[in-house]
């Protein structure tokens, strides 16, 4: 197994609040990592330190590692824009553009620089078979993306994500808008992305982390409380608070 | 339940503006209609000369009409790249400071009476373009354009920023996730998400370019040609009406000929609102 991403000392402030507390955990390449914990524990904050999202929000600050193939991710030669090409993101609400299924998925190539029509066509349609929603969408590539339903709309975000060709891909919560027949389609997606692609995914849903994650961090105000394989976590955690959180003792 | 006096009052007030709405439409058939006993309906849209005080009087619109839609679309060709610069300026890259100072004096533009454009327009603008061209008159299309341009950029811009900072965080993540710049995401997320706001915007000014009246009349040179060159003076069909209404008898061709002009001119706007309604509600949708 090897280590896609290495965390070591990782502290993040948004102004005053202290939100991430000297975080030191390794993703392994092409698993799925499940990061869980209740709400307001840091989750979203500290997906969104793997591929910079929170350098758009001021008064902010960040010390400590974060190396992707062993290279550090916030030092200054490193090309911010390549590095989102390298590390998609799919958020928690689905969120495409107003343009349709086709410009969506395409929008990615034409920012990378890619202008030759059939090689855009052949990497949608790439994309949306490796999502799952080609059948679904290829008789309407060119109507309104807000025309498909939530679940479609969702799987349309990842096959823009995948077009792109990322390593690595962090999802938000991908499933807390969906219905549970959207979510299981979700989860199936997310287990055949994995043998291409390193997922960490963030969830406060246990069942869920239980089901589709290779490995489980457990956050909690902000500290690492636990980090281990899944199976392990969610039968013998090795922390007395991990264990109250999986007995429902609080959430 | 029992309205009190002011609460019964109030529908009257507000059906009220209905009822003038409907004299003035009224008004401008009544007093309109009646100039196509003189002259046929497409003969007075299409002829090409505008001459009510000759023998026999001539009531073509077509140079007014034309004169009009130059100086509109010319004032469009100035006020739009301005507008949206400065709308997707201030929405997306001021600092929260320059916001705050910007927006204001924009908006203060809007509250300059369309007099004093005027008259700004005839004592400095208009020497500049004659000596700048070597013009006979600065009174001219382009001139008016300029001055009408600058007009109408309060309206769009603040339409059309509004309708820029109305799309949602979520688009302009979606874009920077996928490693766009920030320049990228504005040009290819976020304005064309904001396209129809932005459009609507511009129809607006539009609406309110064709309608001005006092600027036109001060500035445009009212020569009633049909405009060949932006450097010739040139007579829109609001400046006409302001300017011939005085002298026309009332009841005469003359007189009808104009309300029938101010007839043209409402179904236009009314057409350009029908225009922006649709966009909005197409919107929502």
């Amino acid at each position: 197994m090897v280590n896609k991403i290495t965390i070591r000392n990782l502290n993040f402030w948004f102004g005053e609040n202290h939100i991430l507390k000297d975080i030191n955990i390794f993703i392994p390449e092409k698993q799925i990592t499940a990061i869980m914990g209740p709400s307001g524990c840091g989750k979203s904050t500290f997906l969104r330190c793997l591929n910079r999202m929170n350098d758009l929000i001021d008064k902010t600050k960040i010390t400590g590692e974060i190396l992707i193939d062993e290279k550090e991710i916030y030092s200054n030669n490193i090309d911010i824009f390549d590095l989102r090409k390298r590390v998609g993101m799919v958020f928690q609400k689905p969120n495409p553009f107003p343009k349709s299924v086709f410009e969506n998925v395409a929008y990615g190539l034409r920012i990378h620089g890619i202008r030759n029509k059939m090689i855009i066509f052949e990497k949608v349609e790439k994309a949306l078979r490796d999502a799952n929603l080609w059948d679904e969408v290829k008789d309407r590539l060119f109507s309104s993306a807000f025309d498909l339903s939530g679940g479609q709309q969702q799987r349309l975000c990842i096959a823009r994500a995948l077009a792109i060709e990322p390593e690595i891909i962090l999802f938000d919560e991908p499933a807390s808008a969906l219905d549970p027949i959207s979510t299981a389609k979700l989860e199936e997606l997310l287990g055949k992305l994995k043998k291409s692609y390193t997922i960490v995914i963030v969830t406060h849903n246990l069942q869920q982390a239980a089901r589709i994650s290779d490995w489980t961090a457990f956050l909690m105000l902000g500290e690492l409380v636990e980090f281990d394989k899944t199976e392990k976590i969610f039968t013998t955690p090795q922390d007395k608070r991990t264990e109250n959180y999986l007995i429902g003792k609080f959430g | 339940m029992k309205k009190n006096f002011i609460e019964k009052l109030l529908p009257i007030f507000a059906s009220l503006s209905c009822l003038f709405l409907f004299g003035i439409i009224l008004t401008l058939f009544i007093e309109g209609l009646p100039i196509f006993k003189t002259v046929g309906f497409f003969e007075f849209i299409f002829s090409k000369s505008w001459h009510p005080t000759y023998e026999p009087p001539e009531f073509g619109i077509l140079p007014l009409i034309l004169s009009s839609l130059w100086v509109t679309v010319f004032a469009l060709v100035i006020a739009i790249p301005l507008s949206l610069g400065s709308a997707i300026y201030i929405s997306e890259l001021a600092s929260p400071r320059m916001k705050e100072i910007l927006k204001p004096i924009i908006e203060l533009l809007a509250g300059i009476p369309s007099v004093v454009y005027g008259f700004f327009g005839m004592v400095f603008l208009a020497p500049l373009v004659q000596k700048i061209f070597n013009l006979p008159t600065g009174l001219t299309c382009f001139t008016a354009s300029v001055i009408l341009g600058i007009m109408v950029v309060p309206t769009i811009t603040s339409l059309a920023e509004d309708a820029i900072s109305a799309i949602s965080k979520d688009t302009r993540e979606a874009s920077f996730a996928l490693g766009a710049t920030k320049w990228e995401t504005i040009t290819r997320a976020v304005v064309p998400a904001a396209s129809s706001g932005i459009v609507t915007a511009i129809i607006l000014g539009m609406g309110r370019a064709a309608g001005e009246t006092m600027t036109v009349l001060m500035v445009a040179g009212g020569a009633t040609m049909i405009p060949k060159s932006l450097f010739q003076p040139v007579r829109p069909m609001t400046a006409t009406i302001a300017a011939e209404m005085g002298e026309a008898p009332m009841g005469s061709a003359h007189y009808h000929a104009l309300f029938a002009i101010a007839l043209v001119l409402f179904f236009l706007t009314l057409i350009l609102n029908l225009l922006v309604d649709w966009l909005s509600s197409r919107r929502k949708r």
